[in-house]
């Protein structure tokens, strides 16, 4: 069997992993690839940690991303990268959305917010960090940091731009077409 | 080449509902079945609701089926609990036209109050179980289901698991069957089940059970697929396996034989039989239960599973490498970082509403819903949660065990689909056999935690008309209870008052208290609040609800982050040094 390539995209809830995961599922369909995708709904979503898998190749079998296997991690946040870290493979990539959100054991003090967490990613896999909010800010729709953190992460699988471009064209609402792409282009050309 | 498309395992079983010319469809809400329903929308053909419970939605399957036309019901596992009355009969019963209920269960309880296993229901109550293991396979063996369901006279249960259900794969699309209406003939032998009829129809399920059994080795879909299929290879380990699990093991020993089972009750026991023979070593791979593997030891058969594998939570190709194969995998140790488990919502009503019961030192008996995360810090409220409607019902039984003043300082919480769904029985019961206690049913005017379903209080239907929307303050009155007041959710003077004075009441109030999920599609927030750090005290009072729009700083001040926070104006309420305020967005 030929290689599947395996994505995890994590966050808090109410981050838009599972519109991520669904870019990248029809960006693997369009390039003739079998893909599975596994989400989670329910309860987990209330502002709780949040994982996709999106898995891609000539044949896929199980629709997760196991422990050790992949080949990109996409972190919406921080402490969701530093949680998720030890999915990746020894030599897969990381892309973190440089934002902190406190979970609610930080918040009432009950736990503490990891300090270094950026540098704590870099010293065991090949990592980039993406400060997302402030390029979708700039340019006018932070709702489209993760479209940023997208493009960033683009160079990391292998699809060109244009076919990057069509499937978000195809996926988000059509008013933000314009302003999603514009957040893809920043991230890409990072 | 037929179109495909990449479907979510529910949308793929509302497309094989829709293929299989299903006329009828009735469900309540649970995860992971949800969004079978909300698929089946888009098809003009198929009347689909929400019915209050998973009762009423398969005896609505049932009329339909006894009527003549295609049928379904779909519900979570628990769900199935609810609607076991009405399943255990039809199965007497039979059917006309073709009925399948689908069941999905919860490896793992990503959501859901405990991990049953469905094939244990459909051998209890002789009703065959077919379990796909991808999207593709869960519209094929949806429509299929239909064609068992006429061709062997009986309900159908579709089961399937949460990773299958909430995964996205590749579906091919065929067009509709529009299968011919069957004329109503009156028949009480087989459609009124008293006890000379009954007698009769259960030598027929048997026979039923035996004859399929007999044919499923045999058993064939559209797609010219065995539905139980024996996959030869390796012959060193032989698999039987079915659903989900099947795809882990394609993931790490693509090569060795397995037994793939689509029919999971009856299983093909000669099927199994000659598989078994020409492995070396038979493995069952079954997640929850031991199902399949104790049918299979009880032929005489020598296979090792639940030895190797747990009966707890979701399986895994890493657990067949590790505890099979015993190889070390080369995995860093998970960073034990902060947990982040649900919260409540910012703007979160329930939030409201708990913080004055916490306040009150209030014990709640708790219900099944996002209010059910009141059980932990901050909040601490919630003292039990059984199942859907249980918080009135036990509270009662609490009352009756200690006397009225036991309860005291008890009430009961539950949501207003929830009371809806089972918990209007519970209220009866307390009013028929004096009780004292308080109810407190939280109205946010949808059903939550699945995601804002519609129910009989919403005036909306699943296929989104407008229609009659009970009135839950008129319901409870028309029971005969007197003390029903209806309170602003938000307004903690008011709930404080009325919670204090019905505590100490010896009669039964029901106190609703009123306020929309802040989730709820089309509505506006204009406000936010704002911290005013010159006048504040430190004192915390305002943290105390856990809202996650709020953080300490290190001074000691708040701060409120601006894009979470709603403006309910809870915060503000509770500070007593009006250092915080609300401002336009």
């Amino acid at each position: 069997m030929s290689k599947t390539t395996n994505i995890m995209i994590v966050g808090v809830g109410g981050q838009g992993t599972l519109l991520t995961s669904r870019i990248l599922g029809k960006l693997a369909l369009s390039a003739g690839y079998d893909v599975k995708i596994s989400e989670v709904h329910g309860m987990s979503q209330r502002g709780g940690s949040v994982v996709t898998y999106v898995r891609y190749g000539e044949k896929v079998a199980e629709p997760i991303v196991e422990e050790g296997q992949a080949d990109v991690l996409i972190a919406f946040e921080r402490l969701e990268a530093l949680r998720y870290l030890h999915f990746v493979k020894k030599d897969g990539t990381v892309i973190v959305n440089d934002q902190r959100m406190d979970p609610i054991s930080v918040v009432t003090g009950q736990a503490e917010y990891p300090e270094n967490i950026i540098e704590t990613l870099k010293s065991r896999r090949k990592t980039m960090v993406v400060d997302a909010m402030s390029v979708a800010k700039s340019i006018g729709s932070p709702k489209s940091f993760n479209v940023v953190v997208l493009g960033a992460s683009a160079k990391s699988m292998d699809y060109t731009k244009d076919q990057w471009i069509e499937v978000i064209k195809n996926t988000v609402p059509p008013k933000t077409i314009d302003k999603n792409l514009e957040a893809f282009e920043a991230g890409y050309s990072m | 080449m037929a179109e495909s498309k990449i479907m979510l395992g529910n949308e793929a079983i509302a497309r094989g509902a829709y293929e299989a010319g299903v006329k009828v469809s009735a469900a309540y809400p649970g995860t992971p079945s949800t969004e079978i329903s909300e698929n089946l929308v888009q098809y003009e053909d198929i009347y689909a609701e929400w019915s209050p419970n998973e009762k009423v939605a398969v005896e609505v399957a049932s009329g339909a089926s006894i009527s003549g036309v295609r049928s379904m019901a779909c519900m979570k596992h628990v769900g199935l609990n609810v609607a076991s009355d009405p399943l255990y009969t039809m199965s007497y019963i039979g059917v006309k036209g073709g009925m399948v209920l689908v069941v999905a269960d919860d490896p793992g309880m990503y959501s859901s109050q405990n991990e049953q296993d469905t094939r244990m229901i459909g051998r209890a109550s002789m009703v065959p179980v077919l379990e796909p293991s991808d999207s593709m396979e869960a519209k094929e063996y949806m429509k299929y289901a239909f064609d068992l369901s006429e061709k062997y006279d009986t309900p159908m249960i579709l089961r399937t698991t949460t990773r299958l259900a909430h995964s996205q794969g590749l579906v091919e699309l065929e067009d509709r069957a529009e299968p011919i209406p069957i004329p109503y003939e009156r028949d009480i032998a087989k459609n009124v089940m008293m006890p000379a009829m009954a007698i009769k129809r259960h030598l027929v399920v048997e026979d039923r059970l035996n004859r399929m059994a007999d044919d499923a080795a045999t058993l064939t879909l559209p797609s010219g697929q065995a539905l139980n299929r024996a996959e030869y290879g390796d012959n060193k380990i032989g698999f039987i396996t079915c659903g989900i699990a099947y795809q882990y093991i394609k993931e790490v020993m693509p090569e060795a034989s397995v037994l793939k089972l689509g029919l999971v009750n009856p299983l093909p026991l000669k099927l199994i039989e000659e598989f078994a023979s020409k492995v070396d070593r038979l493995i069952i791979f079954e997640e929850l239960e031991p199902v399949i593997e104790e049918q299979v030891k009880a032929l005489g058969i020598k296979c090792e599973g639940k030895e190797i594998f747990t009966r707890q939570g979701e399986y895994s190709a890493n657990m067949i490498r590790e505890k099979l194969l015993g190889q070390k995998l080369d995995i860093d140790e998970a960073e034990k970082v902060a947990p982040r488990p649900p919260i409540l919502c910012p703007g979160c009503p329930h939030r409201s509403v708990y913080s004055v019961l916490n306040k009150l030192k209030i014990h709640a008996a708790g219900d099944i819903g996002c209010y059910t995360l009141g059980a932990v810090a901050p909040l601490s409220v919630v003292d039990t949660t059984i199942c859907m409607g249980s918080s009135i019902s036990s509270l009662h039984g609490m009352e009756k065990a200690m006397g009225k003043d036991y309860i005291r300082n008890w009430v009961a919480v539950i949501g207003d689909s929830t009371f809806l769904h089972t918990g209007v029985n519970s209220l009866m019961n307390m009013i028929y056999n004096k009780a004292t206690g308080t109810v407190i049913i939280l109205d946010n005017s949808t059903t939550g935690m699945t995601g804002h379903q519609d129910h009989a209080a919403t005036g909306k239907t699943l296929k989104g008309e407008p229609t009659y929307a009970i009135n839950l303050m008129n319901l409870c009155k028309s029971m005969g209870i007197e003390h029903v007041y209806e309170v602003n959710a938000f307004d903690l003077q008011t709930l404080e008052e009325t919670i204090r004075r019905e505590q100490d009441r010896d009669e039964v109030s029901v106190i609703i208290t009123k306020s929309p999920c802040v989730l709820l599609k089309g509505q506006v927030f204009p406000d936010k609040c704002v911290p005013i750090p010159e006048k504040c005290r430190k004192c915390g009072a305002c943290l105390r609800p856990g809202c996650p729009a709020l953080t300490r700083n290190e001074d000691g001040t708040i701060s409120i982050d601006e894009t979470m926070c709603n403006g309910c104006g809870l915060c503000m309420q509770l500070c007593k040094f009006d250092a915080i305020v609300k401002e336009a967005k």
